[in-house]
């Protein structure tokens, strides 16, 4: 009745939710450099993946849809990552 | 669309079936997905780089806005993905009446980041903020506005749904409809989970 699995997707993705909000609320994501930074988009990525697989469905989709809808997901965070660091130098 | 199982005859003594590679959903819709994405794609690598080449102005701006109202229209969004899940597995079953009440607890969610989007939007436009106050501001309107117009088509296809649902057109038989339209709300959550810290919280 209850599929305990997704319920603990669902927990997990508050707890990253909180994490993030944390590091923005502390001013840790503006004043300690890449780290905060590169553990957020870390973050933002598991949450999507969760998405994708879980909720969207595609863990057993078609390996052209996984390969599309992840390779989405990596090329954005890495190049928004790629863009802050840039920012930092 | 479906495609047939993945899992060839391991010969005439073997049991073992892996299950069928299926993509849930309309194709069409997934293919509007994709361009979807492609499109926050670029408006999220143009803010980013955009931000590389005027950090100041950027962290400056973005301290104006409500750190708060962005984490709990995350959690709005995240809920709303989750009741749309067991909408679908409970439909699944043949539990309609189930299946419609988790679809009005997302489309309470839906309701929820709307209202607190109308609110920070109504904010920045009473400060006299539009889309030439600044790059940074162009950004953020552009982005979140543009969010906003995906979540209500989302919420309008969860509507249609849910009136599908109480009238018992889906269950075991055919859940297709309603598996297309979770996953464009799926997607909206997705762009938003990029979307609130990139242009919430990184400074």
């Amino acid at each position: 009745m209850f599929n305990t699995a997704l319920n603990r997707i669902w927990l997990a993705l508050l707890l990253a939710t909180g994490v993030t909000y944390w590091l923005g609320e502390s001013g840790l994501s503006g004043s300690a450099g890449m780290l905060p930074v590169l553990l957020m988009f870390a973050m933002a990525a598991a949450k999507g993946l969760w998405v994708i697989y879980d909720f969207m469905e595609l863990r057993h989709a078609p390996l052209m849809w996984r390969v599309l809808l992840v390779g989405w997901l990596a090329f954005v965070t890495s190049m928004i990552v790629l863009a802050y660091w840039i920012g930092l130098r | 669309m479906t495609t047939p199982s993945l899992s060839p005859s391991l010969g005439p003594t073997s049991t073992i079936v892996a299950p069928a590679l299926r993509l849930h959903g309309d194709l069409a819709v997934w293919l509007i997905i994709l361009a979807e994405l492609l499109t926050f794609a670029i408006l999220f690598l143009c803010y980013a780089f955009a931000r590389s080449f005027d950090v100041a102005v950027f962290n400056e701006s973005q301290r104006t806005l409500d750190l708060n109202s962005g984490a709990i229209n995350t959690v709005l969004l995240i809920t709303g993905s989750w009741c749309v899940v067991h909408a679908v597995q409970a439909v699944r079953r043949d539990a309609s009446g189930v299946g419609a009440r988790w679809l009005v607890a997302a489309l309470v969610c839906g309701a929820g980041f709307v209202t607190l989007k109308v609110i920070e939007f109504s904010a920045k436009l009473d400060a006299g903020i539009d889309l030439s106050t600044n790059t940074f501001y162009m950004f953020y309107i552009l982005l979140t506005a543009f969010h906003f117009f995906h979540v209500l088509l989302a919420m309008l296809f969860l509507v249609i749904l849910l009136v599908k649902t109480l009238q018992g057109a889906y269950g075991s038989h055919d859940s297709h409809a309603l598996e297309t339209g979770a996953a464009f709300w799926h997607m909206v959550d997705l762009l938003w989970i990029v979307l609130f810290p990139l242009v919430y919280v990184m400074r």
